[in-house]
């Protein structure tokens, strides 16, 4: 689109294009706008220490006991924020999952992936990706293993799940 | 509180609207609710918008509206409820009308989707969950949320892909109706079966399309609905429920033995309190409904959500043609998100267009004799749901005054 606007700029001096499929007039913005949030993780920065050592943890209250996956600082039920951080063994077992084939922009380069949730032995359910060769094996409730792994090509360090 | 009435509605065409900017297309909606209830822009007291926006470039949606549409000075909000937009934007406008802050307000839902590329579309969607937990890292869809539903239905029940083609068609086929519809074709279920993988098990005919597209309601006090019109369509309750961000901590759907949607049944549960209707038996007092279709198999969830089956026995209704028009209940005969088309902020109020013509028995003029329901018990439900049951809004709307 932006090339049709410069090609249209260029010859008519205006960034005013036919639309391919409705042949309708059509103003391309010249202001393109990029996005990148950043956003604090100090209360929670065990989770993504815990990360760099292999570890994915959950929290739990000290004072009602209740558990918290993803991990937060703060018990909204006793009002209290003493948590304790405890690392999943990783064992679990899928309740649902999918396929995605067609991709968020930002996630155009990766090939198709599966997503799935699982409830883990320590009483909290994980959304992640699930590692498997072929999705025809892909049972309900099959075990299935959390363990921490790089995503390339960003080589940044992510959990996953994969068949146990 | 004072009671409520619905007094005009408008309704702009669906679909890809590369020929008007968001302003142009509310008026499209707004112009037909004012000649509906033969008012002015000027007799409008407040305006509340329903507008999620992020893929179109305006970023204050109500004020650009208010002036294009005419009700400048008034007051005027933008509300969000994701894809619930449309009715929580109706909830607050119910709000100013019922505790006598004002007496007439518009409604304008109104959603411009094509100012960006599909692709941006599908990010934005997608973002709307728990967003590092979710999106981040594991980069979600909307269809992927509610393909992680159809799994876990397909586990518990016995689901078959086929199943959820059965509402594609039925859905299409009332589309092919209404005038105002994106989609005009009708489709078997070898068109659904045959089409690509979105996100497993959803393929490209049980998504709704993303649309561009408007529909305004007009609300008045009884005392002044009682000038405007002999036939006030009242709103008789609503609903309203929060599910959690993250689909991981979602009991129902993950634990029990079914799928569904906890807010949609909270939602639904408080809106029959609040009418007087059983939840068990909720089908047989209502003439006609309209719920959240965004894919195939959330149209499946609502039936049980809104109590119009038990659990797992919504396969039934649909495999017995008991939710097309002259069964139990007539459900989005309208055509609905899947086939009319789904322009996130405008679906609730487009929902309760399409009720207010059923209940007036006008809809047959819009669209035909095998679209118009019966009406018999002169009520009618929109179940609109944001996200995947992040927000779920349920409205009654009556044409029997709520309090006598």
């Amino acid at each position: 689109m932006s090339d049709l606007a410069k090609k249209s700029i260029k010859e008519k001096g205006l960034p005013l294009i036919e639309e391919p499929k409705t042949k309708l007039p059509l103003y391309i913005s010249l202001r393109e706008l990029s996005l990148r949030y950043h956003f604090g993780t100090a209360k929670i920065q065990t989770f993504f220490e815990g990360l760099k050592e292999g570890k994915v943890y959950m929290t739990r209250c000290r004072k009602c006991d209740e558990k918290f996956f993803p991990p937060q600082a703060d018990c909204p039920k006793c009002l209290e924020s003493d948590m304790e951080w405890i690392p999943l063994s990783g064992e679990g077992e899928l309740l649902t999952c999918t396929m995605i084939t067609v991709k968020p922009s930002t996630f155009a380069h990766y090939d198709n992936y599966i997503v799935g949730i699982a409830q883990m032995k320590e009483g909290v359910r994980v959304l992640a990706w699930l590692q498997i060769d072929d999705p025809r094996k892909i049972k309900p409730k099959m075990k299935v293993r959390l363990t921490t792994v790089r995503r390339e090509p960003e080589h940044f360090i992510t959990y996953e799940f994969a068949p146990m | 509180m004072r009671d409520v009435a619905i007094v005009g509605v408008g309704h702009s065409r669906f679909g890809n609207r590369y020929d008007v900017r968001i302003d142009e297309l509310a008026w499209e909606a707004v112009r037909e609710a004012l000649k509906d209830a033969e008012l002015s822009a000027k007799d409008m007291e407040f305006l509340v918008v329903g507008c999620t926006g992020g893929w179109s470039a305006e970023s204050l949606p109500a004020v650009i509206c208010s002036e294009y549409c005419g009700t400048l000075p008034k007051g005027s909000m933008r509300v969000e409820a994701a894809c619930a937009t449309g009715s929580a934007a109706v909830a607050v406008a119910y709000n100013l009308v019922a505790s006598g802050y004002v007496d007439l307000v518009l409604v304008l839902g109104v959603e411009k989707m094509y100012e960006s590329p599909g692709p941006v579309q599908i990010e934005l969607i997608g973002r709307a969950g728990n967003y590092f937990w979710e999106f981040e890292n594991f980069g979600m869809t909307f269809p992927a949320y509610y393909a992680l539903h159809a799994t876990g239905y397909m586990w518990k029940h016995g689901l078959k892909e086929e199943d959820l083609a059965q509402i594609a068609v039925k859905n299409h086929f009332y589309a092919s109706m209404n005038p105002k519809a994106q989609f005009k074709k009708k489709i078997v279920v070898d068109t659904v079966m045959g089409s690509r993988y979105i996100a497993w098990p959803l393929k490209l005919f049980d998504c709704c399309p993303l649309t561009d597209g408007s529909a305004a309601l007009i609300l008045a006090s009884e005392s002044v609905a009682r000038k405007i019109t002999d036939t006030p369509v009242w709103i008789s309750a609503i609903g309203a429920s929060t599910g959690t961000g993250n689909l991981s901590k979602r009991d129902m759907f993950l634990n029990l033995e079914y799928s569904g949607l906890e807010s949609a049944v909270e939602a639904a549960r408080q809106a029959y309190k609040r009418a007087g209707i059983d939840y068990n038996n909720a089908a047989k007092h209502f003439d006609v409904a309209c719920v959240h279709d965004c894919f195939t198999i959330a149209e499946l969830m609502a039936y049980e959500d809104l109590g119009f089956c038990k659990r797992g026995e919504g396969l039934k209704l649909i495999r017995e043609k008991q939710t097309y028009n002259g069964g139990l209940i007539p459900v989005n005969i309208d055509g609905g998100l899947k086939a009319k088309g789904h322009p996130i902020g405008a679906t609730g109020c487009s929902m309760m267009y399409s009720l207010v013509k059923q209940l007036r028995q006008e809809y047959r003029e819009l669209a035909g004799r095998e679209a118009q329901a019966t009406i018999r018990k002169g009520r009618a439900l929109a179940h609109n749901i944001g996200g995947t049951g992040h927000y779920a809004y349920v409205t009654i709307l009556s044409l029997e005054k709520p309090h006598k």
